[in-house]
């Protein structure tokens, strides 16, 4: 009895490991494939699909990239999986990151370079209860100012050194989770949030005082693009080694205007564009990931110089207050101006060349926002 | 929490089976109905108190001094234990094709308990291997077991966006390295090591009376070691083994949040904690099933127990083992 027991336990076991081994098969698949003519590349995200990215993931699923000749595979990123250090490690050929951070680990001797500025303006806000009354960033000094860190928290304490307040004692830094739960319980006076992101958390929850959903007349909202310590954000870097090969060179081009593409699209298309962020596997519901789309176009369009140009004047405001900002530890985020090639405009000048000639529109001169109602928890 | 009921399983198994012995032959499935009951009971006396406290407590928390003391008891924290079961059979996004949460948390379940196993079958073997050598060669253990001891100081968080990087350069041969198998490197990680410090343990034990025998009958170090060393070594691999598969499960939940594997149960926490402001049913149901996992791995290694103790047959370890196997 005991072995009779014994033995199909074994072979239940068994059969396990080798459901096991033929499901990891099956994930072993996916990384392979593509047709033999088109260059595999790996383009590194910044996080979790949403649409923040729906740009690229629209390239990919529309089959923008394959139209130039790209299987391009992309890869989510977390907390410990920086863009900019997996792209300095090799682990990605291309990489979406914050210019900021970008340039903090240029100075510590990793070799990339920004080869297409995608997002024109920041999106960055640091929410409030308006009962704070936190109407300037003068008016955190003393309070509780919560912030992610790993290098997002720049234009926060950029706008707090100049307005006087040392963030490393004029104010209580607490760090910030994945939501908005500690401003909404009080533990946090100032909460830092995206505008795609976080702060539509805030609007798709109940307010308990009205049994509705918070409203944004609820809140006092520092937008650093208004106050005028706005950084750089989502950009496309290259390996700066690699821009020397021809190859490499003429890739760049290729995945910048089919990035592009797929950032027209979703202006055009921001509801179709919602339902590939989804269908790429994001949790974020059908209406949260719509707000974050018409978000993100907001920051994008218009771009008066063609979208991926990177404005000089704003790169020279980031590498300024990047300069300045001290940050928890009293150092500064850069201690002298990015050397080498920081950034070309080169190959975004070419693709957007190629582009409007196919007659694509790459300025979004008309571009409107569509009105978004949030449902309940973003669903 | 989610290994605390067989501990109790195993160790008082003796004196249990020894009075059931004098019972009826048809007790034995009343036992075990007492014992599902129980669970049940256990469960159900959780979900009460969790509502009782939701009834009583502070919505907003207690504070002592400004240090908060009592959790709070509102629906974002706490939320009601049918709303969480509610919320399983939700749709997950409201589009079409789009899973229940209860279907994306079993997915979950499924591919996490597929990496946690082969990271814990993978740190069984290292870890056995490892045990092994350093019982063969003093000289081994002397040199390796500080390193071993010292691997696991190494904090999993530092760990694993090296272990993701590295990873993204290997090839093993035609086979590209996978991003889940640096979660599986992460879980076997933490997984040989409570196998290893125990087995060598466990193959030191025999005392020096049944060592002698041994001698006296000229066995060579193998015939000592597959007759005397690997049989008393048992005792003290099994609860190796438990804490192995706690690390295993562990392990990969973190390694999948820390290096963005998309598919498992760590990463369905992230992605559902994003939402937990207005919604954080689902945020408990990613952690119930991390829980369950976790029971499902408690339940592998009692299945690893019976195997291997069968063979033995109760009572029969060999001399030294017993007196040795308590301290």
């Amino acid at each position: 009895m005991k072995r009779r027991l014994a033995g199909g336990l074994a072979a239940v076991l068994a059969g396990t490991l080798v459901l096991a081994a033929c499901g990891d098969d099956d994930t072993t698949g996916e990384g392979g494939g593509g047709a033999a003519a088109l260059t595999p590349v790996k383009l590194q995200l910044q996080w979790a699909y949403q649409a923040q990215f729906a740009g690229y993931i629209a390239a990919r699923d529309k089959g923008f990239f394959e139209e130039e000749g790209l299987d391009v595979e992309l890869l989510e990123a977390a907390v410990d999986t920086p863009p900019h250090q997996v792209l300095a490690d090799g682990g990605a050929d291309f990489a979406i990151a914050w210019v900021p951070k970008a340039l903090q680990i240029r100075e510590s001797g990793a070799e990339i370079t920004n080869i297409a500025q995608i997002f024109q303006r920041s999106g960055t806000l640091q929410v409030s209860f308006k009962d704070k009354g936190i109407n300037a960033p003068a008016d955190l000094a003393g309070k509780k100012v919560g912030n992610w860190g790993f290098g997002n928290e720049y234009e926060l304490f950029a706008a707090m050194t100049e307005a006087g307040i040392d963030p490393s004692s004029g104010v209580t830094l607490v760090q910030q989770d994945f939501n908005m739960n500690a401003l909404l319980s009080g533990d946090i006076d100032a909460a830092q949030a995206m505008s795609y992101n976080e702060y539509a958390q805030v609007l798709e929850a109940e307010n308990p005082a009205t049994g509705e959903l918070y409203k944004p007349e609820d809140f006092t909202v520092l937008d650093w693009d208004e106050v005028g310590t706005a950084m750089l954000q989502d950009s496309i870097w290259a390996d700066t080694e690699k821009l020397e090969d021809p190859a490499y060179q003429d890739t760049a081009t290729k995945i910048i205007k089919a990035s592009i593409k797929g950032w027209v699209y979703c202006r055009d298309n921001p509801e179709e564009c919602r339902d590939l962020v989804v269908a790429a596997g994001s949790k974020l519901g059908a209406s949260h990931q719509l707000w974050q789309m018409n978000e993100v176009n907001q920051l994008i369009w218009p771009s008066p110089d063609g979208i991926g140009t990177l404005d000089e004047a704003a790169w020279k405001q980031t590498v300024e207050i990047a300069k300045a900002t001290k940050n928890a530890d009293g150092d500064t985020v850069l201690t002298k101006d990015p050397e080498g090639l920081a950034y070309t405009t080169d190959y975004v000048t070419k693709a957007l060349e190629e582009l409007r000639g196919e007659g694509v529109d790459v300025t979004g001169t008309n571009y409107k926002p569509i009105t978004v109602t949030l449902e309940p928890g973003g669903v | 929490m989610t290994t605390a009921s067989p501990p109790t399983a195993s160790p008082p198994a003796e004196p249990r089976t020894r009075v059931s012995r004098s019972r009826p032959p048809g007790w034995r499935g009343g036992e075990r109905l007492r014992r599902g009951l129980l669970a049940v009971t256990a469960v159900l006396v959780l979900c009460a108190l969790w509502e009782l406290y939701k009834a009583i407590g502070p919505a907003t928390g207690g504070r002592l001094l400004g240090v908060p003391v009592l959790p709070r008891a509102n629906d974002i924290a706490m939320p009601h234990t049918w709303a969480i079961l509610d919320e399983l059979g939700k749709q997950e996004v409201r589009t079409a094709g789009s899973d229940t949460v209860g279907a994306s948390v079993l997915k979950a379940m499924w591919f996490t308990i597929k990496i946690s196993l082969v990271g814990l079958v993978t740190g069984i073997v290292v870890g056995v291997l490892l045990a092994v050598a350093m019982a063969r060669l003093k000289i081994v253990e002397r040199g390796l077991l500080p390193y071993v001891v010292i691997s696991q100081t190494v904090p999993l968080i530092a760990l694993a966006p090296l272990v993701a990087g590295w990873g993204g350069k290997l090839h093993l041969g035609g086979l590209e390295w996978q991003r889940w198998m640096s979660v599986s490197l992460i879980a076997a990680y933490l997984a040989f090591f409570p196998v290893a410090v125990g087995m060598l343990r466990g193959l030191q034990s025999p005392g020096a009376n049944a060592l002698e025998l041994m001698r006296s009958y000229a066995a060579s170090w193998w015939q000592t070691f597959l007759r005397l060393r690997l049989p008393t070594s048992v005792p003290f691999l099994l609860p190796a083994l438990r804490l192995a598969a706690a690390s295993a499960v562990i392990g990969a939940i973190v390694a999948e949040i820390s290096t963005g594997t998309r598919g498992g149960i760590g990463r369905l926490i992230v992605d559902y904690s994003q939402s937990a402001s207005s919604n954080s049913s689902r945020l408990y149901d990613a952690v119930l099933g991390a829980a369950v996992v976790g029971l499902i791995f408690a339940g592998l290694v009692s299945l690893l127990e019976v195997a291997l103790t069968w063979r033995r047959g109760r009572g029969a370890a060999p001399g030294g083992t017993t007196q040795k196997a308590g301290s």
